[in-house]
């Protein structure tokens, strides 16, 4: 399986509270598998899980149990010094391009750090590249001399993705990268993220709570909810036919931008439950709307629905289409 | 009349800069609009094309170094820029009511919800407390607080967001306003939580028969809780009108890539549609303030365009724009909340 750049068996990753015996309990047992030239888009409201994932793949943070292979490699417990030179081949893209960059150093500069970590390039090997790599996200090379005060957020997003491409990584992980930018350069963004896994062959993880940016960009969606992946499956079935309650419900909140499609009403009650106290069972049962009392002791198995498309929820098997159920009841 | 209707506002951010210029960002340029009760007006454009500034400056609650140096909005029959601050503030939080994007900063940390709500009633109706606290129960049930009688002695750092936001409508309801302006109401909130304040706000306009005016960049949310919708770039309202016609036949060319950039309509592999940075406020270019990213750029561009009818009630600020002969479809089957 050369194909799988990355993949996760049940990873668990707890944050201690303070209190003792008490934990927030960010990911709770998450198997996914990025594949080559593939992007996985993760999707899921805030509190689910979503960047710590992304952290812990990394190993920015450590993982609390669980497996992580990485190109082959089991590198859930390799220590820093032997992560580091690693790191070259898995890059991230964060949210808010303008806490990324270190405001005192000149773009060139930050473009041609990971460079200069990594390669030990010349300065004047770095300029070269660095130029290369601006001209590649098409930013203009007059930006090259000045600090990240004088470029807007998109360009800033921009020069993110050029330190992430500049030493050719087999992972990039995505964090929000387009959330904090207007609909226009948003467009950009992603056009340019899509040149570059075709180009490139990475793997990406594109996490995002925007499901048209995730249908846009994604061959594979993770829904997430409260720290478990509650379904996967190719993009065009999620906007078709997702089968987990709560996928439905993230769909029909989705407000596409034509006034005249119809909305698949499934307001959920309520919010997503503290990650400290989990519920017991499925982990949705508190806001489902087609729970029966089985959902509040049982935790429900990962079935297999179809080629690629798994779900993990016990009434499932009583019919796919909850909205129209729910709407019964 | 309208219930509001503003016409030619002019605000201006005026000071002097760090070499003693007198420097003028014109950031509002002859916004007109008019808003009448139990319609929703979204107002939708991109960072600092100047949605929030046109609701503060209808709100009065401008701050130096930013002034309003022209225009005029009328309200319930009086000008708002003629009152004085007394006259303006019995007007601000009674008749005009106001919900902001971050609904955590908004409420005063050191007061329980119940007390906030009772302070803003007691305010501007004055009366015996109890029936301001009876009103604050009413209202917290209205915007969906479980356990109102519990929740009314909560402090907000225990509200969750998707809360707090519903604290903050049943304040700005306290007075049954007759305008309530959202800003950005569910920018910092998931979009289940999303969906469920976006209904609500829509039931309470149709049952308080309230005008309201939903700020927002989110085009998904004008398409589907808002009746009229106003586009805004650099400072300038583009494009005016319902907002089937808007959306399904925008005649503007920037409301045109701006629908087009919407990630459902987005085609990768196709360049993107807007290129370009927004202009320079200091520095307005004469003509069309969108000649630098339009494709459809013309001479007679560098002249002031005029606002074009295209159909009844939609008009666009372009000099391309062609009158809409078809009938733009209704919104049919829609299933509203």
């Amino acid at each position: 399986m050369a194909d799988v750049i990355l993949s996760a068996k049940n990873l668990v990753k707890r944050f201690p509270t303070g209190k003792a015996n008490s934990f927030v309990n960010a990911v709770n047992g998450v198997d996914l598998e990025i594949k080559r030239g593939q992007v996985l888009g993760m999707v899921g409201e805030s509190g689910s899980g979503k960047s710590t994932i992304g952290r812990t793949i990394l190993r920015l943070t450590d993982p609390t149990s669980g497996q992580i292979h990485f190109d082959g490699k089991d590198i859930t417990d390799l220590p820093s010094n032997k992560i580091r030179p690693l790191r070259k081949d898995m890059q991230m893209v964060f949210q808010d391009p303008w806490s990324a960059l270190n405001p005192r150093m000149k773009i060139g500069d930050l473009i041609a750090e990971p460079l200069k970590i990594h390669y030990k390039m010349s300065r004047s090997e770095c300029a070269d590249r660095a130029e290369a790599l601006a001209k590649r996200v098409s930013l203009s090379t007059d930006f090259l001399t000045r600090t990240p005060n004088a470029l807007s957020g998109g360009q800033l997003q921009r020069v993110c993705i050029a330190r992430a491409i500049a030493t050719n990584p087999k992972l990039i992980i995505l964090d929000e990268p387009t959330s904090s930018l207007d609909l226009s350069v948003r467009a950009g963004i992603l056009e340019l993220l899509q040149e570059i896994r075709d180009e490139t062959q990475a793997g990406f993880l594109f996490i995002s709570h925007d499901l048209g940016t995730i249908k846009l960009i994604s061959d594979q969606i993770a829904v997430l909810y409260l720290g478990h992946i509650v379904e996967q499956l190719p993009k065009d079935k999620l906007f078709d036919a997702p089968s987990h309650p709560y996928s439905q419900a993230l769909l029909s909140a989705h407000l596409p931008s034509d006034p005249n499609e119809k909305l698949n009403k499934l307001t959920l009650t309520g919010e997503i439950p503290s990650p400290i106290d989990l519920p017991s069972g499925c982990a949705f049962h508190t806001r489902c709307p087609v729970a029966v009392d089985n959902c509040q002791t049982s935790v429900p198995m990962s079935e297999k629905i179809s080629n690629g498309h798994f779900a993990s929820c016990s009434q499932i098997a009583h019919g796919n289409n909850i909205i129209q159920r729910a709407n019964k009841i | 009349m309208s219930l509001l209707c503003v016409s030619d506002l002019k605000t201006h951010f005026i000071f002097r800069d760090i070499n003693n210029q007198l420097r003028e960002a014109k950031a509002l340029n002859n916004i007109s609009l008019s808003l009448d009760s139990g319609r929703i007006l979204g107002i939708v454009g991109e960072t600092g094309a100047g949605k929030s500034l046109t609701a503060q400056s209808i709100c009065g609650l401008l701050r130096p170094p930013a002034k309003i140096v022209g225009g005029t909005i009328q309200f319930d029959g009086q000008d708002l820029l003629t009152l004085s601050s007394d006259e303006l503030n019995e007007i601000r939080g009674a008749d005009i009511a106001m919900v902001v994007q971050n609904p955590r900063s908004s409420l005063d940390p050191l007061t329980r919800i119940g007390d906030q709500l009772v302070r803003i009633h007691q305010n501007h109706s004055g009366g015996p407390i109890s029936v301001s606290q009876r009103k604050a129960l009413e209202m917290m049930v209205a915007v969906g607080i479980p356990d109102p009688e519990q929740r009314q002695k909560a402090w907000p750092h225990e509200m969750s967001g998707g809360m707090a936001q519903r604290v903050l409508i049943a304040m700005a309801l306290m007075n049954e306003p007759k305008l309530l302006i959202a800003d950005e109401p569910t920018t910092g909130l998931d979009v289940t939580v999303q969906a469920q304040i976006l209904d609500l706000l829509k039931v309470l306009v149709i049952q308080f028969n309230m005008a309201s005016m939903i700020i927002t960049h989110d085009l998904g949310i004008v398409a589907h809780y808002c009746d009229d919708v106003a586009v805004m770039f650099a400072g300038e309202i583009i494009e005016q009108g319902s907002v089937c016609d808007v959306f399904l036949n925008a005649a503007h060319p920037y409301t045109q890539s701006l629908l087009a950039s919407t990630p459902e309509r987005l085609n990768l592999g196709s360049r993107p549609q807007i290129g370009g940075q927004p202009p320079d406020l200091f520095n307005l270019p004469t003509g069309c303030l969108s000649q630098d990213r339009c494709a459809f750029m013309t001479d007679i561009c560098k002249t002031t365009p005029p606002f074009k009818t295209i159909a009844d009630g939609h008009s666009a600020r372009c000099h391309h724009a062609k009158p809409n002969k078809t009938k733009t479809q209704k919104k049919g089957s829609r299933s509203d909340g």
